[in-house]
């Protein structure tokens, strides 16, 4: 066991875990931060998704001890009030149908706009296709993006 | 059986007053008939013939909740159920709360989730309490007002009377709560609908995209264990002995033992499916220590040979006997190929085949093959349970409460009304979670340790557990006469272990000479309901071979169906056919004019269609099909359906969308394969899953415009979507691809 102290949303936290732990572990169990889902464990689902310093990684295989100084934000720490452009756009194309995956598919595309604002429906399809939705969601998660680009550029 | 028919359902509407000012009110019935015979349909065990319930309540500030009885697996149900209630009731949309009921067999019944069936169970049962309610909402403010009902109406919760007076439900709600219960209510017309018909969004939708603690994953308790399960490695194997001393040295770990499920001579319902009996369970402190532990077990296992077991089914006990055997797919294969070729069980017969086939011009003979499935839920499976002395507290992701209840009272020894289940939302089901061996186990597992534990399935754990979608072979004949007429239709299909045929589907009523049989193969491979079972195999097959009549009848393929249709419309075969020629007419019409088949625009398209029937609707779609990056690709899809009124429109297209994608990836490269009892498939990395990339860009789905109350939407899509993959790629390629998942036909070189 070791103390990592960690920025979590903005927050100080502090954990005292083993340091192989994977993040998606330290945000569930020891933060209670739960947004984060566990689909595979081996970084082939992308349920796990957060940001590290702004760019999208899978949490199950990113042991805590490789954090550092690095800022994480999870689907908790998005927005406030869950207002983003992504998660409204989210809410417009009315885009979940069982939710599991869409906190993982909502970070990818996050990460997505922020590097790409304008991304081509090929720049989704490379950046979006490490997350599975077994639901078969996909048209409305490329329209929700394409939607959250136009209302961010418009800001 | 109780003489449902004899229920009037009006009697058992029951109003309270809610604590603290307010109107509450239950109902509960029995299935109608019509409800019973679809039951019948799906096999489903027996508590099915209690009660079902659901709660309104309205709060003198005007809020209206709204009890959902069915646990939501992404199906919208949450959403759809209430609306029905709230379309009577002639409430304001804005104003309803919607929350999950826990589970009671006594007095909601069996709460199941499953076989497109949430919507038309509950369309005269939840329109009839949000009627009633309103009703007595109105007679409390025509006596407070001393004013004739007949002169009050209602608008979005609100109560109006000619003479301008006016106040809101709330108001009303209390003094509504003290009166009589009416005997007879006046539902809405199709027409008149302003909340049913018209989308609305999931009411779940902002917990979805802000990550709150929704699903059984995120269930947690103070002081609350986490427990994971070693089953054995192969289909076939059993405990023979296991050391556990290094993981128990492990940081956070509690305990391991291993325990067994049921007991010697345990009667099994229909669904108590269950892969292995005996688990080693590590239990911890944590998810990460205990999977980290687990590494450390040592284990060793052996054969378990033929294995008795006693199942209680509708036609009472029977002994079954288990095959040790430990199965390798090629193998299976062949003993299925071997099997079709056997003498079968006859399943429907009209006319005479065999003079037909005799004397037929043309005969033309194809066999479709299909390999297991895994559901692949994207949340694996997991459960929390805290047994105690005197009670028990279940919380999670399933299906069917009301049939684990039972059993979970019989392993736990506690009475139904000392055990809690609580439905959390649920990551996908598609039939999986029907079955609650998982949650037995966690049970089991929380009574050794007397404690509250949440039991959680890894990825490779979910997937080679079992329970997947069976294996099918199907063999068609047609026999055409001198003219191209088909004049006879032979289908013969089996598989491990249940057949797929569904006798008396079309094109059985089309055609003067037809046979059905089928046969089995039993397996210690255990099986389960899948997203439209069996109809999701038959529809590749079956619509794809239809097609290949149709090119030998030198007809167009939807022009040959709908003369079959008019056949068994106009002068149908038999008299006990399941479908309505009309609906299957109406869709491929409709699927017609949408696609634009067979118009000049179209004609360099590579398209593919199939239509079916299950769960009382109908599903048709045409697939466009290129090659993109060298591989066949479904560019663009059109769907027509017909399940009468659509509660949700949006979230119906959506559901529609994703089993259109959900058909293309599973008949693209779904398969469990095995070698030696073991599944070869363990997790995201060697069973393919369609990917965001290879979706289609466009899915226009198209509903029948119907009165018709509403039929089944969850699985009818997703069948047809098979064999209109497998006709474009006919189209596409120049080959008949005969055997799932393509993929790997595909893939093979070329000869």
């Amino acid at each position: 066991m070791a103390k990592y102290n960690l920025k979590i949303n903005g927050k100080a936290r502090q954990v005292d875990v083993d340091p192989n732990t994977p993040m998606l572990w330290v945000l569930r169990d020891s933060l209670n931060l739960v947004g984060t889902k566990f689909g595979c464990g081996m970084a082939q689902c992308g349920a796990c998704t957060i940001h590290i310093d702004g760019n999208a990684v899978r949490s199950c295989v990113l042991p805590v001890s490789a954090i550092g100084k690095q800022e994480v934000t999870t689907i908790e720490g998005l927005s406030e009030k869950g207002d983003h452009p992504v998660q409204k756009a989210w809410l417009e194309h009315d885009v979940a149908q069982c939710g599991y995956c869409q906190t993982g598919q909502i970070m990818t595309a996050t990460a997505l706009l922020k590097s790409n604002p304008n991304p081509s429906d090929a720049d989704i399809d490379a950046a979006m296709s490490g997350n599975i939705c077994r639901c078969g969601t996909y048209l409305r998660i490329k329209d929700a993006i394409k939607t959250a680009a136009k209302t961010s550029n418009a800001k | 059986m109780k003489n449902i028919k004899s229920q009037n359902r009006r009697d058992f509407l029951k109003s309270s007053a809610l604590a603290g000012g307010g109107l509450m009110i239950s109902f509960s019935w029995f299935s109608s008939a019509k409800a019973a015979e679809t039951m019948q349909e799906l096999n489903l065990p027996e508590p099915v013939w209690s009660e079902l319930a659901a709660y309104i309540k309205i709060t003198p500030d005007n809020v209206v909740k709204i009890l959902v009885p069915n646990p939501e697996f992404g199906q919208n149900v949450m959403t759809s159920l209430p609306m029905m209630v709230a379309e009577e009731l002639d409430v304001d949309w804005k104003n309803v709360v919607v929350e999950m009921s826990t589970h009671d067999n006594v007095k909601y019944g069996a709460q199941f989730t499953g076989g497109s069936n949430s919507v038309r169970m509950y369309w005269k049962p939840l329109r009839n309490a949000g009627a009633a309610a309103r009703q007595m909402l109105i007679e409390a403010a025509a006596q407070t007002w001393g004013v004739a009902a007949s002169e009050i109406t209602t608008k979005a919760g609100v109560l109006l009377h000619s003479s301008g007076k006016k106040t809101n439900y709330g108001e009303m709600a209390s003094k509504a709560a003290t009166l009589p219960v009416p005997k007879e209510v006046k539902l809405k017309a199709p027409k008149d609908f302003s909340i049913v018909s018209h989308s609305k969004k999931n009411i779940e939708g902002v917990k979805v995209v802000t990550g709150k603690p929704l699903f059984g994953m995120d269930y947690k308790v103070d002081g609350m264990l986490i427990s994971m399960v070693q089953h054995p490695p192969a289909f076939g194997m059993k405990l023979k002995s296991f050391d556990a001393t290094a993981v128990k040295k492990m940081p956070g770990i509690k305990d391991v033992f291993s325990f067994k499920l049921y007991d010697e001579g345990f009667e099994q319902a229909g669904f108590d499916t269950r892969t292995f009996n005996e688990m080693i369970a590590i239990v911890g402190n944590s998810t990460w220590e205990v999977m980290n532990a687990r590494k450390k077990l040592i284990v060793q296992w052996e054969a378990v040979g033929d294995v008795k077991e006693t199942m209680m089914g509708r036609s009472g006990k029977r002994e079954v006997t288990v095959p040790g055997r430990l199965e390798t797919t090629s193998a299976q294969f062949e003993m299925m190929a071997e099997y079709a070729k056997r003498p079968a069980q006859q399943l429907r017969k009209d006319g005479d085949p065999e003079t037909a086939f005799k004397n037929a011009a043309q005969i033309i003979e194809r066999t479709y093959n299909a390999p297991f499935l895994a559901h692949n839920c994207m949340e694996p499976m997991n459960f929390f349970a805290h047994v105690q002395e005197d009670k028990a507290l279940v919380a999670g992701p399933l299906q069917a409460p009301g049939w684990v209840e039972p059993t979970l009272s019989k392993l736990l020894n506690l009475p139904a009304d000392k055990i809690e289940i609580q439905m959390t939302r649920m990551g996908g089901g598609f039939g999986r979670r029907a079955y609650g061996s998982y949650v037995y186990e966690a049970a089991r597992i929380s009574q050794k340790m007397k404690a509250p534990v949440k039991l959680i399935y890894t990825r490779e754990d979910d997937m080679t557990y079992g329970i997947y979608r069976p294996m099918y072979t199907a063999t068609y004949r047609a026999a055409l006469d001198a003219n191209k007429n088909l004049i006879g239709f032979h289908v013969k299909g089996g598989g491990i272990p249940e057949n797929p045929v569904h006798a008396n589907r079309f094109p059985a009523g089309a055609v003067d000479n037809y046979l059905a049989e089928g046969w089995e193969i039993p397996s210690n491979i255990t099986i389960g309901a899948f997203r439209a079972p069996r109809s999701n195999f038959n529809a590749a097959a079956e619509q794809s071979f239809l097609d290949e009549v149709a090119a030998a009848m030198g007809k167009d393929p939807i022009e040959m169906r709908l003369e079959l249709l008019k056949r068994a419309k106009e002068n149908p075969v038999g008299n006990n056919n399941d479908y309505d020629a009309n609906r299957y007419i109406g869709v491929l019409e409709l699927l017609k004019e949408k696609s634009g088949w067979g118009k000049p625009e179209n004609a360099g398209k590579k398209r593919g269609v199939a239509a079916y029937f299950c769960h009382a609707s109908y599903a048709g779609h045409v697939v466009d099909m290129v090659i993109k990056d060298g591989q066949p690709y479904v560019e663009a899809v059109t769907s027509a359906i017909d399940c009468g009124v659509v509660v949700n429109p949006d979230a119906a297209r959506n559901m529609v969308q994703g089993a259109v994608v959900d058909g293309i990836g599973n008949s693209f490269y779904g398969a469990l394969t095995h070698k030696d009892g073991v599944a070869e498939q363990t997790n995201f990395h060697n069973y393919r899953m369609i990917r965001h990339n290879e979706a289609p860009k466009k899915i226009d789905v198209h509903f029948v415009q119907s009165e018709l109350d509403p039929t089944g939407l969850g699985e009818p899509p997703f069948p047809p979507v098979f064999g209109a993959v497998a006709n474009a790629l006919f189209q596409t390629t120049g080959k008949r691809y005969y055997n799932q998942p393509f993929k790997v036909e595909l893939e093979k070189p070329k000869s």
